[in-house]
């Protein structure tokens, strides 16, 4: 199965490097919407909790992007049927694309943080480091697994491009909490130890529960 | 000799739309079923229901032994599937096209050379496929189809957008020659006749026919399109 899902995940990634139709929008998007509450909110820089919530809200936003993409090349070009012919257990799919949005998820925040960073924290980051790449980091597997599930299951749906929004922000709201809450205090400088580990392992928790959810139901979702 | 594909009143729908019903027939190993209808018949639900890509919801449906949707994973990999749609990604070359679905069935990636010179693309093989014409697309997903030398292939309009060197050529593929059991969907009455060990003509969903190709009245198999 892990051989399959690689296989799956280099074809992704080579699709992705040739037509460049996710990562690059959503740095885009990002970017842009960084400029815009520069100019909008009129402040040379942010702290705390608004600070964590514009960091976090676009990057779940941008994420919406690349979960909407994610199946586009299967459902556009008939690589669904190819799949479901030919013998290979369907979980090698979702971990296939839950490893290519992770992957998509990591390159973006390359750019939006330092983006972040410079047009919104005067900029200065260095209070966040190393805690908020491993915040990132668990919020990533988490919207990984749930956007793969919610790109699954709006595969065949004709308004996909609503559907993905509706099913996706809800279920992201924990995990907004826990990413955002534990990104707050860093950007003020004065993160406990303990508070960090709770809302680190507010995130765990959401992880690892759907990954098992994605598991046991992603056989059953490109059903007939 | 043994039945590769046994069908007993299948049904199929879409919501309340019935899309094939009271479907019965059988075709024996190695040989060919022509599907005759007009456009909407159920030519292509009848395939997609054999390829394990739409369950059936009625009657019984058995591939090579298997009953389907039940051991459907039985089937997989067993079946080449030639659709409307080549199941080829546009923006990878047909060498990687190839490799990719080679990687997904199993089969050693020595093979991907051998069916393009099959095809006769061994000289455009490591070109987009965005860049290739429809005949060679459709060439392409012949080879696709073949790759991992199906024991069931079902091919719908396979000699559409091909010249007729290149349907000579993909003969030993998709033609008798290829050894393989046969589901051909074609509106070629005659052609298809002569290539049919079996014939079934679908008329809105139901049968109109199911027998063997001798015994079927042209005429008649051209009604189906009136």
């Amino acid at each position: 199965m892990i051989g399959v899902a690689l296989t799956i995940l280099r074809k992704d990634l080579l699709l992705e490097l040739r037509t460049k139709e996710s990562v690059p929008a959503m740095a885009l998007f990002t970017v842009t919407v960084y400029v815009l509450f520069h100019f909008g909110l009129d402040r040379d820089s942010l702290d705390g909790e608004l600070a964590s919530g514009v960091l976090w809200v676009t990057l779940l936003l941008a994420a919406v992007i690349g979960v909407s993409r994610l199946f586009a090349a299967e459902r556009e070009q008939g690589g669904i049927d190819a799949l479901l012919l030919a013998p290979v257990d369907r979980t090698a799919l979702f971990l296939a694309k839950a490893t290519a949005l992770f992957i998509y998820l990591m390159a973006l925040e390359l750019v939006a943080v330092p983006a972040f960073a410079l047009l919104l924290l005067g900029p200065d980051l260095s209070g966040a480091f190393p805690e908020l790449p491993v915040i990132l980091l668990l919020a990533n597997v988490g919207l990984a697994s749930v956007g793969a599930l919610v790109s699954a299951l709006a595969v065949e749906a004709r308004a996909r491009e609503l559907v993905v929004p509706l099913l996706l922000l809800p279920l992201l709201v924990p995990l907004l909490i826990g990413a955002a809450s534990a990104t707050e205090p860093l950007l003020r400088g004065d993160q406990s130890a303990e508070d960090l580990g709770r809302f680190l392992g507010l995130l765990g928790a959401y992880d690892a529960v759907f990954v098992l959810i994605a598991l046991a139901v992603f056989d059953f979702l490109l059903d007939d | 000799m043994t039945v590769a594909i046994e069908l007993a009143r299948l049904e199929r729908r879409f919501g309340e739309r019935i899309a094939l019903t009271g479907v019965s027939v059988s075709v024996e190993k190695g040989r060919t079923l022509v599907v005759l209808g007009a456009n909407g018949a159920g030519k292509t639900t009848l395939l997609r229901v054999l390829a394990t890509l739409l369950r059936p919801h009625g009657g019984s449906c058995r591939v090579l032994g298997h009953e389907l949707p039940r051991a459907a994973w039985e089937v997989r990999g067993r079946v080449g599937y030639l659709g409307h749609d080549p199941l080829l990604y546009r923006d990878l070359t047909g060498r990687e096209n190839l490799r990719y679905h080679a990687s997904l069935h199993g089969v050693a990636h020595e093979r991907v050379t051998e069916q393009l010179a099959a095809v006769g693309l061994e000289r455009r093989g490591d070109e987009p496929v965005r860049d290739l014409s429809k005949g060679m697309v459709q060439r392409l997903a012949v080879a696709r189809a073949t790759l991992h030398r199906p024991d069931v292939l079902l091919l719908d309009e396979p000699r559409a957008n091909l010249d007729p060197g290149a349907a000579e050529q993909l003969e030993p593929l998709i033609g008798r020659a290829s050894g393989s059991t046969r589901v051909l969907v074609t509106h070629d009455v005659e052609g298809g006749l002569a290539e049919a060990d079996v014939a079934l003509g679908l008329r809105g969903g139901s049968q109109a026919f199911a027998l063997p190709s001798g015994q079927v009245d042209a005429a008649a198999a051209r009604a189906l399109y009136a």
